[in-house]
């Protein structure tokens, strides 16, 4: 795989279909369809090329040494004056354990997404090409190795999203879309300050010997790189690390989204056409945990483990208030869109717990949760595609009237529920078992555990009211499933059983960089000479 | 034959049903009798249980196999070395005779389903839940480790909940099977905090490395409280499970389910499981953990009894018998008898099965009225159930020659030896009234079904016997149900080679602070259990020697006398059991509403829950939303009163300067006049004036 430049690849082959996109007539519908079929289909293709070469053995997260399909190029480098120095930025691509699940499973929601948008009819060459920014966006963010890079993608998800949901979305679009923007926004601010007060708190030394300030975050990481003097540097008793820390934290919430601050999600998923609210729960939300684990983790070690048993709390009240606020919904995709906010929870009891298990337990649970309720969203969208309706109540006996459509529904809802040899389970207990091993969170756990109980609830008693009774006059015309949705359908509940089976096929890809980052975080705590705050 | 090859023929039977499964649900379509799959892969699994209770007990009697793999492997911990998670079986005597019967009942039922469910449009699918069930079963049975019971423990649950639902059409059932695994994962939640105190403790999850370790003195956060409650954590599975006061309330409901499936499911296997799970954990029970399990065993038998007397509906009556002979069975295990609370699971198996197999006879003849009250007279038309039923019910009752006799008499006088060495009465007085009240409510059941004259003479004109594939497993439960297959003395079970080769005695491990007197090792190894295991003293022996014959007179005593007021009241009605009933208003609405204890459950958790996910809601909406949208309502209103202030105040500024500039340049625009000496002397003129101005600096 040497200099075979498949991450640029993955990342890029979406903009190559868009420019494509854009250049056939709005009015050959099939063919841009076809042609976004085709550019997410490369880049499955290229996942998997990916996942047969990478090395399983090799650790990543801070060592530039053991990050794998690496390029870096020099993107832009100008003197900046004798104040701010060489400002350089490379474009710096790599991939580790941490990355890798969260690769594939972009591309793999890219192309399911793809097929639920066949039947997507309003400016069907606006919505393609702004899909395939969205997925190339997606995919960069995963692989970035550097800040500013990292940022870009970031903030360039941000826009076709928007119009995304903006446009072909449901009666409130608007509200939802601006709400999204504005959320999001804001995050990004934070982020972006943090950012620049990193860029100027740490240097790294260039080929000529001069030093340069940095967006690095393998520079980042490494303390000895930080100036006396920086802003953000640990080096500096009068460091700002601590408020970096926690507006970072913030943006990041955002995406997750942790309680309070997730109130734009359910009306961004109400809102936003089916295809889209796959993306938006089974890839964006994964964005926010990635980004503390990749960014504020290796960064800023001392205060993630001052921090970790508030990460661990709002993780708990996510799983719990997520929960019982689902359960009292009425409409069919708010009470999955409540679902989300609880499943995210799981993953950030496991983050906080900062061990194998539980940082294992949490990544494993972002792809699970990516694909889970992929499929749930889905599911809505298919009754919704018939029925025109999505209000729990307004339905029954459907099992009769649609059987295979129940077959998918029970498996994903048993994997919502966390069934055990369904893959949602095995995540959710090594969450589990991670964040009780740690003292100090053990009673959250305990708590945490609630939610598997309430997670039953809210699951099997909109199974009852969607499948079982009986059916009503209105919908004796429901046809079951076609062969666009099975073939949507069909790829995510084969991985969903085989993970629940074989769960090592995940958890050994990631196993490695996670021993890699626990192992930094405890030596990085231990060692540390100055205080976090 | 080798261990290897018992192993391969374990993973075998566990692996075929679940085959049948997938294909039935796959392919049922295309092959409308594709439902013969899995009845004959049923068949060659119940061959393959008893090649491996043959081989086990005969090549292996004294040994166990162990086979285990590695599922999850975490390399190299920081700080803990290498972690992993392992998977395995281990087949012990137990094991097998589990396996023997949970494959002859599973066999026996889809045997029986073929009549009892023909018609029905989800046959298919019916055996394809069979068979998912009883791999699920299989694999509860065959594991070594709690991770692994845990998994196939929900998965069980799922089965059930598929079953129980499978009439959904049905408001009752779907509401049924929801409360089922809801219910269930009540304690399951506990289970799984106990189980997460054991991986965190021990860094595995096999009984037998547990076991070790304990043995050796490593205790959960190093306290013997800490080990007393894991034990009781992982018993609320079993609580839930095994439909235990005060998650029992599931089980009646579940009867919404086919009768094959109460037959199999919630009275012979699944429902056990809960009992099978407490035994495999007996060792690391301590006495606390004990005395609590023996009171809710003993409560929830109680409890159970008093409810079965009023109920009306025939499988309500035998669902309330099964609650209360696995709450025997619990306080069994709590008591220290664990010989007998698996003898009684095995035997209770046999006769409950063929009990719920009857009335599914009954109520196919009846054609699908479960009312005891339109029933009687039925004996004359069906003799085979009928005696099914009489045989079955003497042994539910504890009369000799059969084998609940054997079963009852021994957890019953555990109860009693156990009472005499640590005072706690009150357990065996449970246990006695319950004998008293099984026997009575049985025989109420039998007699309001079968004797008497009918009450419904329309539906009576049309019942008949069912045919034979509903017949033979009633046969062979009934077969099952006598004395001799267990032991060649009717009155004497330990003389048995069930009790005293098959089963061994419990063994325990816990710290010798935590055991009950009658369980402190004394030192000596005893031959034939392995190091550290315990054993009971002398005596607890001398204690159980002691209620033998005491508990023989009681529990026929006492079963009699329920016979004979079933008699009395029910036959030959020298009791009216409606005055009676009116007589004893307040008690009699008490046990007929089940001690209000569903009512107290929806006013209580239920109405609560939903309560405050409603109250949540509309903090979501209102306030934690209403901050948002006023953030943006404020920033709006502030960019507003900004953008006025823009327009009229920076912008009338600007153009006041603008207009303010234009007066000035009037003004000034004589002193621009274009000629260069009155600029200089203007810019000296101006110099000269700063210059003065800044002078002070």
């Amino acid at each position: 795989m040497d200099g075979f430049p498949i991450l640029t690849l993955l990342t890029f082959i979406p903009v190559i279909g868009m420019i494509i996109v854009l250049a056939l007539p709005g009015k050959m519908e099939k063919e841009i369809k076809y042609v976004t079929l085709l550019s997410t289909a490369i880049q499955v293709v290229l996942a998997v090329i990916l996942l047969s070469n990478f090395d399983y053995s090799a650790g990543g997260i801070f060592q530039k040494e053991s990050f794998q399909f690496i390029e870096k190029y020099k993107w832009i480098e100008i003197f900046g004056g004798s104040w701010i120095g060489t400002i350089k930025i490379d474009y710096f691509v790599g991939a580790d354990g941490l990355s890798v699940p969260m690769i594939l499973l972009t591309a793999l929601i890219s192309f399911i997404a793809t097929l639920s948008s066949w039947n997507i009819n309003k400016s069907v060459k606006g919505y393609f090409a702004l899909f395939l920014l969205l997925d190339a966006a997606m995919m960069g963010v995963f692989v970035s190795l550097n800040f500013f890079l990292f940022y870009i993608f970031w903030e360039l998800m941000l826009l076709p999203m928007y119009f995304l949901i903006g446009i072909w979305g449901g009666p409130r679009k608007e509200y939802a879309a601006i709400k999204f923007f504005i959320y999001t926004l804001v995050g990004s601010v934070f982020m972006l300050l943090v950012m620049i007060g990193l860029y100027f708190s740490a240097t790294e030394t260039l080929a000529n010997g001069s030093k340069a300030f940095s967006f690095d975050f393998l520079v980042l990481m490494d303390k000895a790189n930080y100036l006396k003097d920086g802003i953000l540097s640990p080096f500096n008793p009068h460091n700002l690390r601590f408020i970096a820390y926690i507006a970072l934290f913030i943006g990041f919430a955002i995406k997750i989204p942790m309680f309070p601050f997730h109130t734009w999600l359910p009306d961004a998923h109400v809102e936003a056409p089916t295809p889209i609210s796959v993306i938006l729960a089974g890839v964006l939300l994964k964005m926010g945990t990635y980004g503390i684990l990749r960014i504020s983790y290796p960064i800023f070690p001392q205060i993630t483990h001052d921090i970790a048993w508030y990460i661990g709390l709002f993780g708990m009240i996510n799983i719990i208030y997520g929960a019982l606020v689902a359960l009292a919904q009425k409409d069919f995709k708010k009470l999955i869109a409540y679902s989300s906010v609880s499943h995210m929870g799981y993953v950030m009891l496991g983050m906080a717990s900062l061990t194998t298990t539980g940082i294992n337990g949490a990544i494993f649970q972002m792809f699970n949760h990516g694909t889970i309720t992929a499929m749930l969203f889905l599911i809505v969208g298919v009754v919704y595609d018939r029925a025109h309706t999505r209000g729990l109540y307004d339905f029954g006996g459907l099992a009769n009237q649609m059987p295979v459509y129940t077959g998918f529904v029970t498996v994903a809802f048993f994997a919502a529920i966390g069934l055990p040899s369904l893959s949602g389970f095995v995540s959710e207990a090594l969450v589990f078992v991670g964040a009780f091993g740690v003292d100090t969170l053990r009673t959250l756990t305990m708590f945490s555990a609630l939610g598997i109980l309430l997670g039953a609830a809210y699951m099997l008693w909109t199974l009852q009211r969607l499948f079982f009774g009986q059916l009503p006059e209105k919908w004796k015309s429901l046809k079951d499933i076609d062969a666009r949705e099975y073939a949507m359908f069909i790829p995510l509940t084969i991985i969903i059983i085989f993970l629940g089976i074989y769960p090592s096929a995940m958890l050994n890809i990631m196993n490695t960089s996670v021993n890699t980052l626990v192992e930094f975080l405890s030596v990085n705590i231990h060692n540390i000479s100055i205080g976090g705050l | 034959m080798n261990d290897i090859i018992l192993i391969n023929i374990s993973i075998i039977t566990l692996l075929l049903p679940l085959f049948g499964f997938g294909l039935i649900i796959l392919f049922s379509k295309r092959f409308p009798k594709l439902y013969m799959l899995g009845i004959g892969l049923l068949i060659v699994n119940f061959v393959l249980a008893v090649i491996l209770l043959y081989a086990k007990l005969s090549n292996f009697l004294t040994q166990d196999i162990n086979f285990q793999f590695t599922w999850i492997d975490f390399g190299n911990v920081p700080y803990l070395g290498n972690v992993h998670i392992d998977l395995g079986l281990k087949i012990d005597n137990i094991t097998v005779i589990m396996l023997f019967v949970v494959n002859l009942i599973s066999m026996l039922v889809h045997i029986y389903s073929l009549e009892y469910m023909k018609g029905d449009k989800r046959f298919n699918r019916y055996y394809a839940y069979l068979g998912i069930f009883t791999f699920s079963m299989i694999g509860i049975v065959i594991a070594n480790n709690l991770l692994m019971i845990y998994i196939f423990w929900e998965l069980v649950g799922l089965s059930s909940y598929l079953l129980i639902g499978f009439w959904y059409e049905k408001k009752s059932a779907a509401d049924a099977s929801k409360k089922a695994f809801i219910t269930n994962r009540v304690g399951d939640l506990g289970m799984f905090i106990g189980i997460l105190i054991v991986f965190t403790t021990y860094h595995t999850f096999t009984f037998d490395s547990i076991f070790e370790q304990i043995s050796n003195g490593v205790l959960p956060f190093d306290s013997n409280a800490w080990l007393t409650a894991t034990g009781i954590l992982i018993f609320m599975g079993a609580v839930g499970k095994s439909a235990q006061f005060p998650l029992h309330v599931w089980l009646p409901d579940a009867m919404e389910g086919p009768t094959p499936v109460s037959a199999l499911i919630h009275s012979a296997t699944m429902v056990a499981a809960g009992v099978y799970l407490s035994l495999r954990i007996f060792a690391m029970l301590t006495a606390d953990a004990m005395l609590v399990i023996a009171v809710v065993g003993g409560f929830t038998s109680f409890l159970a009894a008093t409810i079965a007397i009023t109920q009306n509906d025939i499988k309500r009556v035998l669902a309330y018998s099964t609650v209360s002979q696995l709450g025997y069975m619990v306080m069994a295990v709590g008591v220290g008898a664990f010989q007998y609370a698996f003898f009684h699971l095995i035997t209770h198996a046999f006769f409950k099965s063929n009990l719920f197999l009857g009335s599914g006879s009954v109520i196919h003849a009846m054609h699908h009225e479960q009312d005891m009250r339109q029933m009687g007279g039925l004996r004359k038309k069906m003799p085979v159930t009928y005696a099914a039923f009489i045989v079955s019910s003497l042994a539910i009752s504890g009369i000799p020659l059969t084998s609940g006799f054997l079963s009852k008499d021994g957890l019953l006088a555990g109860s009693l030896a156990f009472a005499h060495l640590t005072g706690h009465w009150l357990l065996p007085t449970f246990g006695f009234l319950v004998a008293l009240m099984t026997a009575f409510y049985m025989f109420r059941l039998v007699i309001m079904t079968f004797h008497g004259e009918p009450r419904n003479k329309e539906k009576y004109n049309h019942a008949h016997e069912s045919p034979f594939v509903m017949v033979l497993p009633l046969i062979v439960l009934t077969a099952l149900s006598l004395f001799f297959w267990y032991t060649p003395n009717p009155v004497g079970p330990e003389q048995g080679w069930f009790l005293s080769e098959w089963v061994r005695p419990a063994e325990t491990v816990v710290p010798q602070e935590t055991r009950f007197d009658f369980m402190k090792t004394t030192g000596e190894e005893v031959s034939g259990h392995s190091a550290g295991a315990v054993v009971f003293s002398e005596e607890y022996e001398h204690a159980m020697h002691w209620a033998h014959i005491p508990t023989l007179i009681l529990s026929l005593l006492l079963g009699g006398l329920g016979i004979l007021f079933a008699f009395v009241i029910y036959h030959w009605r020298k009791i009216d059991p409606d005055e009676l009933a009116e007589k004893f208003k307040s008690l009699y609405l008490f046990s007929l509403n089940k001690w209000y204890v569903d009512e107290f459950y929806q006013a209580t958790f239920i109405a609560g829950t939903l309560k405050l996910s409603y109250l949540l809601s509309l903090f979501d909406k209102y306030v934690v939303d209403g901050i948002v949208n006023g953030t943006a309502f404020v920033t709006r209103g502030i960019s507003t009163v900004s953008g006025i202030f823009d327009k009229y105040v920076v912008d009338g500024l600007v153009n006041f300067t603008a207009f303010l500039s234009g007066l000035i340049g009037l003004g000034f625009r004589r002193l621009q006049s274009g000629r260069i000496q009155t600029y200089l002397v203007l810019v000296i003129f101006s110099l000269i004036l700063l210059l003065l101005f800044f002078e002070p600096f």
